[in-house]
C-alpha cells in the first residue's frame, strides 16, 4: 500500500536522507530501525508530509502523496504518532482524541470509535476530562496512539513509542502494537530497541547514517547484521534496554 | 476614593484593555508574531465608521457593525495577501511584512481620505451618563463592559467547545503536529486573523467614540497598549491576555487618581516604568501558564 522510491530530505542545507526505498504491504508489520540519527524520524517526516521530500516519491495505494501538505496526508489514511508523544498538554484528553478525529469526523463514528479506544486503553476513560499533560510517560504515549487511531488511519507510523518508558511501559507498548497489528491495521515502527522490535516484525528495514543499510525478514537482519551496533550509541535507550 | 464610580470606570478600561490585547495575542499565539499593524485594523475600522455615517442614511447600529465586520475582513485580507506568503520564511520576515502592512494601509488612508483627523458621528447613547447609586457613570463604560463579558462568554465557548476553538487551542501548542491531526494550516491561521480584526472592529468603536474622530495614526495608541497589557499579563495564553489588560486599566486609574496634578502627564512614564520591570522581573507575565514557542513551519 505505502511504496516510497528514492527518497530524499533534508533540513535547510542539512541532508537527512538520502535515497531510501522501502514498502509496506497492507496488514504488514514494518520495522525501520538504525542508531539515533540514522534518518529515521526524517523518514517518517516526510511519509507523513512534516517535511517536503526534495527528491523521490511517495505513494499510497499508487496514488503520488510526495508534494501534499500533512493534513492532506492524514485525510489519505497515513496517520504519524511523532517522537516524543507530542500530545497537546493543555488539552483534555477528550479534546485530543476529538481532534484525533478531525481528518475523517463523523458523529456517529467517533462515538463508536471512542468506544473502542476505551477498550484498548481503559486509563483514557478514566482520565477523559483531565488534562493531556498531566497524564503520565506511558498514559501520554497510549493517548498518543489512541489518537492517532481515532482518523481510522489505513497506515499508522509510530516513532520510537517505547523512548524513555519504563520496562513495564514498553512491554505493554509492544504487546498494544501486536494486538493492533492482530486487528489489522498496517504498522511502520520505528525503534532504536532493535532487538525488540525484531520479535514481533514481519520485516526490517535498517538505516545508517541516511541510506539504507538491510532491508529482510527479522532472520535474516539476526544473521547478517551484527544487532549490537544498531543500539549502542543511542543516548535514550537505557529505560528500553532489552531484556530477553 | 476608591468609589463606584471608580471601580465602574476602571472595570470599563480594563474591559476595553481586555479585548485590545486579546486581538493581538490571539494571533501571536499561532505564528508567534507580534503584528504591528494590528492597530491598522482598529483605524481602518473608524474610516469604515467615517465613511458610512457620512452617507447621513445608514442607521448607526448597522454603520457600527458593518465597521466591526470590515476590521475582520481587513485582519483577513492582510493574512492573504501579505502574511501567508512569507508564513514558511523567517520569522524577520514576518515582522517586517507586519510593519509594511501598517504603512502601507495609514498611508492608503491619508491619500485617499486625508491626513488630518476627521470626524465620526456616534449616536447620543454615546456621550450620555447614568446615574446608578450616586455614581455618575458615562454610558459608553457600561456598554464596553456589557460587550466585554458577551465576547469573553462567546469566545471562551469557541474555544471550549467548537473543534475549530480546540484545533486554534492545540495549534498554539503544537503547530505541526496540529497539522497532522488533518486541520488545515489555513483555516487555523484565517479564523485567528479574523477573530483578532473582530476584536480590533469592536474596540474601534470605543476608543474612536472617545475623542469621535479618526486620523491615519489612530491605531498606535491602541497597539502600543494592547503590547503593554500582553507584556503584564504574559504573551502565551489567552488568559493572561484578558488579565494584563484589566490590570494596565486598574494601574493606568489609579496612577490617575494618585498622581498630583503636576505630575498626570507622566502618567504613561510611569506606565512605562512599570512595563520596565515586569521585563526586569517577570518576563513571562503575571499568568505564566501557556502554549510553547514553536514556530509556525
Ligand atoms: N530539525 C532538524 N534540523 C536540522 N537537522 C536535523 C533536524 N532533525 C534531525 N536533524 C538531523 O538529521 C539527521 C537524522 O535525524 P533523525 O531523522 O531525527 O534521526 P533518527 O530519528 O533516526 O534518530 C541527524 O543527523 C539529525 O541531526
Ligand atoms: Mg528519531
Amino acid at each position: 500500500m505505502l511504496k516510497v522510491e528514492n527518497l530524499y530530505a533534508s533540513y535547510g542545507a542539512i541532508r537527512a536522507v538520502h535515497g531510501i526505498s522501502l514498502e509496506v504491504a497492507e496488514g504488514e508489520l514494518v520495522a525501520l530501525l538504525g542508531i539515533n540519527g540514522a534518518g529515521k524520524s526524517t523518514t517518517l517526516k516526510a511519509i507523513s508530509g512534516v517535511l517536503r521530500p526534495i527528491q523521490g516519491s511517495v505513494m499510497l495505494y499508487g496514488e503520488e502523496i510526495g508534494n501534499r501538505k500533512p493534513e492532506a496526508i492524514v485525510k489519505k489514511g497515513i496517520s504519524l504518532v511523532p517522537e516524543g508523544r507530542d500530545i497537546f498538554g493543555g488539552l483534555t484528553v477528550e479534546e485530543n482524541l476529538r481532534l484525533g478525529a478531525f481528518a475523517s469526523y463523523d458523529r456517529a463514528r467517533y462515538k463508536e470509535d471512542l468506544e473502542e479506544m476505551f477498550g484498548l486503553f481503559p486509563i483514557l476513560k478514566e482520565r477523559f476530562h483531565q488534562a493531556g499533560g498531566l497524564l503520565s510517560g506511558g498514559e501520554q504515549q497510549m493517548l498518543a496512539i489512541a489518537r492517532a487511531l481515532m482518523s481510522r488511519p489505513k497506515l499508522l507510523m509510530l516513532d520510537e513509542p517505547s523512548l524513555g518508558l519504563s520496562p513495564a511501559m514498553t512491554d505493554q507498548i509492544f504487546e498494544l502494537i501486536v494486538t493492533l497489528r492482530e486487528r489489522g491495521t498496517t504498522i511502520l515502527l520505528v525503534e532504536q530497541n532493535a532487538e525488540r522490535a525484531l520479535e514481533i516484525v514481519d520485516r526490517a528495514y535498517l538505516l545508517a547514517t541516511g541510506s539504507l543499510e538491510f532491508a529482510g525478514t527479522p532472520d535474516e537482519m539476526k544473521r547478517k547484521v551484527d544487532l549490537t551496533s544498531v543500539y549502542l550509541g543511542g543516548d535514550e535507550d537505557e529505560t528500553c534496554e532489552v531484556r530477553l | 476614593m476608591i468609589d463606584l464610580e471608580f471601580a465602574i470606570n476602571t472595570i470599563s478600561l480594563g474591559s476595553l484593555y481586555a479585548l485590545l490585547a486579546l486581538g493581538l495575542v490571539f494571533v501571536y499565539g499561532i505564528l508567534k508574531l507580534i503584528n504591528f499593524a494590528y492597530g491598522e485594523y482598529i483605524m481602518i475600522a473608524g474610516y469604515a465608521m467615517y465613511v458610512l455615517g457620512g452617507f447621513g442614511y445608514v442607521p448607526w447600529y448597522v454603520t457600527l457593525l458593518a465597521a466591526v465586520l470590515f476590521a475582520a475582513l481587513v485582519s483577513y485580507t492582510t493574512e492573504l495577501v501579505a502574511f501567508r506568503p512569507v508564513r514558511t520564511k523567517s520569522m524577520t520576515a514576518m515582522l517586517v511584512t507586519s510593519f509594511a502592512v501598517s504603512i502601507f494601509l495609514q498611508n492608503f488612508v491619508l491619500i485617499t481620505v486625508s491626513p488630518r483627523a476627521r470626524a465620526v458621528k456616534f449616536p447620543p447613547v454615546f456621550s450620555q451618563t447614568l446615574t446608578i447609586a450616586g455614581a455618575t457613570v458615562p454610558v459608553r463604560n457600561l456598554l464596553i463592559i456589557g460587550s466585554t463579558v458577551v465576547l469573553l462568554t462567546l469566545l471562551t465557548i469557541v474555544m471550549k467547545k467548537t473543534v475549530l476553538g480546540i484545533a486554534m487551542r492545540a495549534a498554539a501548542d503544537k503547530f505541526t503536529t496540529t497539522r497532522l491531526m488533518g486541520v488545515p494550516a489555513n483555516l487555523v491561521i484565517s479564523a485567528t486573523f479574523i477573530i483578532s480584526g473582530f476584536l480590533a472592529g469592536v474596540v474601534s468603536v470605543f476608543w474612536v467614540s472617545r475623542s469621535a474622530s479618526v486620523d491615519p495614526l489612530t491605531g498606535s495608541m491602541p497597539l502600543l497598549i494592547a503590547f503593554i497589557a500582553t507584556v503584564l499579563g504574559g504573551m502565551h495564553s489567552l488568559q493572561g491576555a484578558v488579565i494584563g489588560g484589566f490590570v494596565y486599566g486598574l494601574l493606568f486609574n489609579l496612577l490617575s487618581i494618585m498622581l498630583p496634578a503636576t505630575m498626570i502627564s507622566y502618567r504613561d512614564a510611569f506606565m512605562f516604568v512599570i512595563v520596565i520591570l515586569f521585563l526586569l522581573f517577570r518576563p513571562e507575565g503575571i499568568w505564566r501558564k501557556g502554549y510553547t514557542e514553536e514556530r509556525v513551519g
